[in-house]
């Protein structure tokens, strides 16, 4: 039932021999077709840029003020790409190897084959954008190695990687919009897919400023939305961060893969106090030069410098010689919850384990740690009040990524025909992992070079079709929904406010479906969640008007969206026993400790269709095969 | 120990802080002061945490809270922005307003949050403005064009390390509106400036150097005031954006001038 569409052929050629049999629509006639981008982000913006350049009309849509506030723009530490610059022995096929490794096997072998091939073509096209990328003194491009990577092949913008790359693709946009070929919809909701007779034809928004709820049609809808990491209330996410556009496509009849997966990113500073309403990621890049420990006694109320050499527990560096601070971040974040957990937390809070920079000082000299990661350490001092020149960082690990996401096949269209979706809402590439420096890459790939060219093969045949007009009537019966589902908020009139549900919601996630997970906790979620839910909905508290800007009634829709999905999460987490990349089953593990895959019954894609609100949604399987890369157990040691 | 099971750090202290808060129903509406106490705010919230909790509080009492812009809360989007005690940002040298954390303040202080107040900025909401019209100084030729996919390979072009570095220090701008916020007049000439230098200093930005630098700077002047070199733009920008590329900007408008049009004779 599930087909991939890949394509025929060996792996190096596949894309090739994609590109070769996709149809095309010719230049003169993409001006006959109207596509809808939802989100602005990385994957949305270079989309939404790289289809008007084709000639397509586009709307984009985002419910920021400016298309340049997407979250993107907070990735700090790089981008990857097999260029090889370094003759380090790089290559697209390693790229690719360590790309499927890294996700655990988890992930389909010819997206990511695609993935490595374009990132040289990305840091390409970024350069003669103007990205300022970090220059090596004879002026050509300078790489790090990154998170996991036994390779050089990160490209990065100082500590503001993805600031760089976003604004790249807004400039684009930017051009597009004064060419009048891309139509920008800001402070622009999106609610709900709108589908005809089985294809997408379009999308509701309610306007932010004015409350008014509008139908918008078009030839085809892509969503690039990003990920649902705030589902567990305290995230690196920024606050508007949801998952309500790929929900409701869920809604719509789209398919949910893999949503029990999401990544802890190793550090992040512990958090604080209960008002905290988000945490804060400092680049893995820190892990090149920091070296991460707690001290070996356990309770120790020393302070750092108190402890000699000789009782710090170097934990990392002891268990996995070979990559020692660069595990991947998986590792990583399950080793510092292992060592908290056993007493030996650092900080006020006892959250927290150690990042220490003071072999790096004394090895290269302050001026040259402050060169790599000054604007790290100075956003470190701003929220602590501490210097991390002179004290160690304390760090802990937060949810900072979702692999899962909408199910997409090759070309990047989900179940329902017409409804593409990009970048860190599609769950295509990352399998249960992701490697540093990946996501800026996988957003950009799609966006600028895989849905520009897949889109026409679902176009071309479509030539001469008009768009759905809105005046159909399944506009109509989408619009009144919307509009009656986010009115009828402000009726509810109970007692509690929006943040407090969110932050309920947060914990029971947090605890049974985090960094470890066990059957007996994710049963008790799921008995847990539907209860949480049902309170919210007779007890939420919504003041002000709906028609107009109302900041808890546009929260209130996606915490709703969230109550859903952190079902199904659970319910994913529950069906999936085995233990693979940053999904950990307590009792699936080697006797090391480390995450215990069960290929012969889970190497594929679970994927989720909704049955309405009242029934058990349905798995579907796309079964992995992998022809090109060996299945093993992962080890770092 | 899970990160959410909090209690809170012994070295956090309670501030109790009287507020005065702008609000405002709309773009047209007459705004005023909403005078709030403050009680037991811990010094280490940030400045938006503050505002969350005075707003849990508000509803708790059946009162509308306040509008205001933030998203990454990491010093990064550009989204928050407020005037505290009449500085954009708040006190902290290079700091946005996210970043801002309460252990700068002392118990019993009073402070005054107003939106950023600028005729290119009507206020949308209480402390939410809009700012669309710095798109509109981008979209007039603040990008180089490369349609994607015509590029040549990254390291064909060479840049010198000091160029990149400093097209970064512009480019590092995020966007906030606190320049516009801060000068007297309303200009953007550090916003302006800053897109503008970050593509002019490269080789990347030279074809399209001169028409870039005229659309932008005319369209700016469409919207904002002039600017009479105060300097308290840069006072007030979290990026701490150099004045030196405002000099720069009206260097390159004067050419700018010349230079397109002897483009057009040729």
């Amino acid at each position: 039932m599930l087909d991939a569409k890949i394509p025929e052929g060996p792996i190096a050629e596949k894309w090739d021999n994609h590109k070769f049999s996709v149809k095309l629509v010719t230049p003169a006639n993409k001006r006959k077709f109207d596509v809808i981008v939802v989100g602005t982000g990385l994957a949305g913006a270079s989309a939404a840029a790289s289809l008007a350049e084709l000639g397509y009309n586009v709307k984009a849509f985002t419910f920021h003020d400016s298309p340049r506030r997407a979250h993107s723009i907070a990735a700090q530490g790089g981008i990857n790409a097999a260029k090889n610059y370094r003759n380090d022995g790089d290559s697209v096929y390693r790229l690719f190897y360590d790309t499927v490794k890294g996700g655990d096997y988890r992930s389909r072998e010819a997206n990511v084959y695609r993935l490595a091939q374009v990132s040289v073509d990305i840091i390409d096209q970024c350069a003669a954008q103007g990205v300022p990328f970090a220059r090596e003194y004879g002026g050509l491009l300078a790489n790090r190695s990154f998170g996991g990577a036994q390779v050089s092949r990160t490209f990065y913008a100082r500590g503001q990687t993805g600031q760089q790359l976003l604004l790249g693709a807004y400039q684009a946009l930017a051009a597009q919009i004064k060419a009048g070929k891309v139509t920008l919809y800001n402070r622009s909701d999106m609610l709900d897919v709108v589908v005809k007779d089985g294809r997408a034809c379009g999308i509701i928004t309610r306007d932010m400023l004015t409350g008014e709820v509008r139908s918008h049609s078009a030839h085809a809808v892509v969503l690039a939305t990003g990920g649902y990491g705030n589902v567990y209330y305290l995230s690196t996410n920024a606050m508007a961060c949801n998952v309500t556009a790929a929900w409701r496509a869920h809604r719509k009849g789209a398919l949910f893969a893999n949503p029990c997966y999401s990544q802890i990113h190793p550090t992040c500073i512990p958090a604080g106090d209960e008002f905290q309403s988000k945490l804060t990621l400092m680049s893995e890049s820190l892990r090149n030069d920091g070296r991460i420990w707690v001290p070996r006694l356990h309770d120790d109320t020393r302070s750092a410098a108190d402890i000699p050499e000789a009782e710090r527990y170097y934990f990392l560096e002891e268990k996995y010689p070979s990559f020692g601070n660069l595990v991947p971040r998986d590792v990583a974040s399950r080793n510092a919850k292992t060592v908290v957990d056993e007493g030996r937390g650092v900080g006020p809070l006892k959250n927290g384990v150690y990042l220490d920079f003071a072999a790096a000082i004394a090895r290269d000299g302050a001026e040259a740690v402050r060169e790599r990661y000054g604007n790290l350490f100075d956003m470190y001092e701003r929220i602590t009040g501490e210097d991390p020149y002179t004290l160690p960082m304390r760090i802990y690990p937060a949810i900072h990524y979702t692999m899962g996401g909408l199910w997409v096949d090759y070309n990047l269209m989900t179940t329902v025909p017409g409804l593409y979706c990009l970048g860190e809402a599609n769950f295509s590439d990352h399998g249960a992992n992701r490697l540093g420096a990946s996501a800026l890459m996988q957003g950009l790939a799609d966006g600028y070079f895989v849905l520009p060219c897949t889109i026409g093969d679902y176009l071309a045949p479509r030539l001469g079709d008009a768009p759905v007009p809105t005046t159909d009537p399944v506009f109509a019966e989408a619009l009144t929904e919307v509009d009656r589902r986010t009115r009828g908020w402000t009726e509810v009139k109970g007692t509690r406010s929006v943040e407090h549900y969110h932050r309920e919601l947060g914990k029971i996630v947090w605890e049974y479906c985090g960094m470890a997970r066990n059957k007996t906790g994710l049963t008790k979620a799921l008995s847990e969640i539907p209860a949480l839910r049902e309170e919210f909905r007779k007890n939420v508290k919504v003041l002000g008007s709906p028609d107009g800007v109302n900041q808890q009634l546009e929260k209130v829709n996606r915490v709703d969206d969230f109550m859903e999905f952190a079902e199904l999460k659970v319910r994913d987490a529950l069906h999936r026993t085995e233990s693979c990349g940053g999904h950990f089953r307590e009792e699936s593990q080697t006797p090391e400790g480390e995450a215990l895959r069960n290929d012969e019954n889970f190497a594929y894609v679970a994927a989720w269709e909704w049955q309405g609100p009242d029934a058990d949604p349905v798995l579907h399987k796309e079964h992995l095969s992998f022809e090109n890369v060996r299945l093993t157990q992962r080890s770092y040691k | 120990m899970s990160t959410q099971d909090l209690s809170s750090t012994p070295e956090t202290r309670m501030l109790n802080l009287k507020l005065r808060i702008w609000r405002q129903d709309g773009p047209h509406a007459e705004g005023s002061f909403l005078d709030v106490d403050a009680d037991q705010i811990p010094t280490d919230a940030s400045f938006l945490e503050m505002l969350d909790i005075v707003n849990e509080r508000l509803i708790e009492d059946d009162v509308e809270p306040v509008t205001f812009p933030h998203d990454c809360r990491e010093g990064i989007c550009g989204t928050c922005g407020v005037m505290i005690n009449g500085q954009a940002h708040g006190p902290e040298k290079a700091t946005a307003t996210c970043q801002l954390h309460m252990r700068k303040f002392n118990d019993g202080d009073q402070i005054v949050v107003e939106p950023w107040r600028a005729a290119a900025f009507p206020v949308l909401k209480d402390l939410m403005v809009d700012r669309r019209a710095f798109d509109r100084i981008i979209e007039a030729g603040g990008y180089i064009t490369a349609p994607t996919g015509t590029p040549q390979d990254a390291n064909e072009t060479a840049v010198p390390k000091e160029v990149a570095d400093t097209a970064m220090d512009a480019a590092a701008c995020i966007g906030c509106g606190a320049c516009v916020a801060a000068c007297p007049n309303s200009a953007a000439q550090l916003f302006t400036a800053a897109k503008l230098a970050h593509l002019n200093v490269l080789p990347q930005g030279q074809p399209e150097r001169w028409k870039r630098t005229e659309a932008m700077v005319e369209t700016m002047e469409d919207y904002f005031g002039s600017c009479t070199n105060h300097g308290e733009c840069h006072q007030a920008c979290p990026k701490e954006i150099s004045l030196d590329f405002i000099a720069f900007m009206n260097r390159d408008y004067i050419k700018s001038k010349s230079k397109n049009r002897s483009l057009a004779s040729q």
